[in-house]
């Protein structure tokens, strides 16, 4: 891994420009992220401020952008209706240290666990709950708003042909925005649905009262948003890993994650995570280090403050647009493919995963049963041992263990011949249920009259087998 | 003759044909190594680590793409070396060939993703006219 000096200012001026290139594509997914959960626009716009400057210095995966983002926003949903802006913040200062505590018992090593099927179903269903909570804002709104969603449209597309340097969203907003004032075009703004404060974010405690029932109220929440800001900031540091072909500590990047959500719930900022979206802008755009992280934060607040007031007058058709061309983004097109081609029980596992999450609107849960029905697959899979018999030589292929017994001493069990072999050298025993069905079998057939041998079994299946049964060789 | 040959692959018919020319060349003096190049896009990364079940089986699957290539060159008994690169390919390989003073880039004319040339223009074109050493282009 890279000195810490590098990690800062190995890659200065490539650094500097992407951070500027992000923050600004950071301003409108910010503001559209806080407008899902419920909140001011500030909120999300302070989160993503505190997050990418505190996970600059904190994170475990340099280059990587960390801010406010859709999929937390969805977690968040439900709790901010009921019960608040200050029980969000309070359940984001609660993911922070549920996270950290995670981060410190190696959490990381469990992402291997979780299954790619999972993974496509997770970013399939996020995309499908991002483009859904922009429903509501294109309908029945008027012939004007569909037009500006698809000019939005037209120019994110197209113009990055053309212009390089600057993010095309921005350029929509630009264009579009002036021409509602240009032409005098009524159309809902960011204005109608919140605030923009042009000043720094400031430290104070979440107005809520310090009691088990507040407890009980942000734990779920806290939860699922920890764990859904660590599946995709692992997601996205594994991107990132891959596309600049260096390592990051993942351990650490879960712990930064937590401290980055435990401070920025004390600022008035809403639980965050890493972006897959902004980071690939990032490295695109030729940011390596952690100063670009750094810099799209900085930026981000300094636009803010100095040009807060425009950002008030930015058509949300417009908006709308962008987070529809981050769906198609986010969603994974290679699916389609993946469904045909896939083994059956991956590509069952993945439409699972997206059902429950949509029926749910939950991402957690929708990961939770992905990964158990998965787990439940691989376990059926493993346990089919494959048994051939020929002149009473049964041949035993796969592994046995307490999922895989039952079908061989079955099979064993119903032999007719009197001298019967069983060749365990395509098997391997491991467990106790293993051992005893190994016995089980020898013991009935001899019961019978019938002469059995074992043979071929592995040297690791051989001690198990001698210290199950407490005939150690060593005596 | 060019002790440092950079072959661009991706796994295409057209680089295929590339590498038999490399090879051709190769086989004039002992010496002479092939390199071969295959650049992955950036914006496949994202597709590349949510099929891939681990970073190792990723490797394999990216290998496997250019087996064809490797093949070709393993039969024909020249020395090589294979590098994985990520970028946009067309500047990432003038990139690494300026940065690595190879002696000669080999390039199919025409690569997988023919609609996309269509709208960005050829790689092989792009590198031929930017790259610093001399540059073969298949056809």
């Amino acid at each position: 891994m890279q000195t810490i000096q590098q990690q800062w200012f190995g890659n200065i001026r490539g650094d500097i420009l992407s951070g500027i290139v992000v923050a600004l594509a950071l301003i409108p997914e910010a503001i559209a992220f806080s407008i899902i959960a419920g909140v001011d626009p500030m909120v999300g716009l302070y989160a993503s401020f505190s997050i990418a400057v505190i996970i600059a210095f904190v994170g475990g995966r340099p280059g990587m952008i960390s801010a406010a983002t859709g999929a937390m926003a969805l977690v968040m949903v439900n709790l901010v209706a009921d019960h608040g802006l200050n029980y969000l913040l309070a359940a984001t200062i609660l993911t922070g240290i549920i996270q950290i505590f995670l981060g410190v018992f190696k959490i990381a090593k469990l992402m291997r666990f979780i299954p790619n099927s999972v993974m496509i179903g997770f970013v399939n269903a996020l995309a499908i709950l991002i483009f859904m909570a922009q429903v509501p804002h294109i309908l029945g709104e008027g012939i004007i708003t569909y037009v500006f969603v698809a000019v939005t449209l037209v120019i994110v597309y197209t113009v990055p042909r053309f212009i390089k340097g600057i993010p095309a969203p921005l350029i929509a907003i630009i264009i579009l925005t002036a021409i509602t004032f240009i032409f005098g075009i009524e159309l809902k703004t960011i204005g109608d649905l919140g605030t923009i404060t042009q000043s720094l974010p400031s430290f104070f405690l979440p107005d809520v009262p310090f009691t088990l029932e507040t407890l009980q109220i942000i734990l779920p929440y806290s939860l699922a948003l920890a764990v859904v800001g660590l599946l995709e900031s692992l997601l996205t540091a594994q991107i990132v890993d891959d596309m600049t072909d260096t390592k990051s500590d993942k351990n650490r990047e879960a712990r930064g994650q937590g401290i980055a959500n435990f401070v920025t719930g004390f600022f008035g900022g809403m639980a965050g995570c890493a972006m897959i979206g902004q980071s690939m802008i990032n490295v695109k755009s030729g940011g390596r280090g952690r100063l670009s992280t750094l810099v799209a934060g900085v930026f981000l607040i300094f636009l803010i403050i100095v040009l807060g007031n425009l950002v008030v007058d930015i058509p949300m058709p417009v908006l709308v647009g962008i987070m529809i061309m981050v769906c198609i983004g986010t969603f994974d097109w290679g699916s389609f493919k993946y469904l045909v081609t896939a083994p059956r029980p991956d590509a069952l596992v993945m439409i699972t995963t997206v059902a429950i999450v949509v029926y749910t609107d939950n991402l957690a849960i929708g990961v939770l049963v992905g990964v158990i029905l998965s787990a439940l697959f691989f376990v059926a899979s493993i346990s089919r041992v494959k048994i051939t018999e020929q002149d009473g030589i049964y041949i035993i292929e796969g592994p046995l263990f307490f999922a895989s017994t039952q079908n061989f001493v079955q099979t064993i069990e119903q032999a007719t011949v009197d001298q019967i072999t069983i060749d365990l050298s395509s098997s391997h025993l491991w467990d106790e249920s293993s051992v005893g069905a190994i016995v089980k079998v020898v013991s009935k057939l001899e019961e019978q009259g019938k002469i059995v041998t074992v043979k071929g079994m592995n040297p690791a299946s051989e001690l198990l087998y001698q210290k199950l049964l407490g005939i150690t060789t060593s005596q | 003759m060019y002790p440092h040959i950079l072959l661009a692959a991706d796994g295409s018919e057209n680089s295929v044909r590339a590498a038999n020319e490399a090879i051709k060349l190769a086989k004039c003096s002992p010496s002479s190594i092939i390199e071969v190049v295959m650049v992955t896009d950036f914006e496949k990364s994202k597709q590349d680590i949510l099929h891939a079940q681990s970073a190792e089986s990723l490797l394999l699957e990216r290998k496997r793409k250019i087996s064809n290539v490797e093949l070709l060159l393993t039969t024909e008994k020249v020395n090589y070396k294979i590098t994985f690169l990520k970028g946009s390919p067309g500047s990432e390989i003038v990139r690494y060939a300026n940065e690595q003073k190879a002696d000669l880039v080999v390039i199919g004319s025409r690569g997988l993703n023919g609609l996309q040339e269509m709208v960005l223009g050829s790689v092989s074109h792009k590198v031929m006219k930017r790259v610093h050493c001399a540059a073969l282009i298949v056809k």
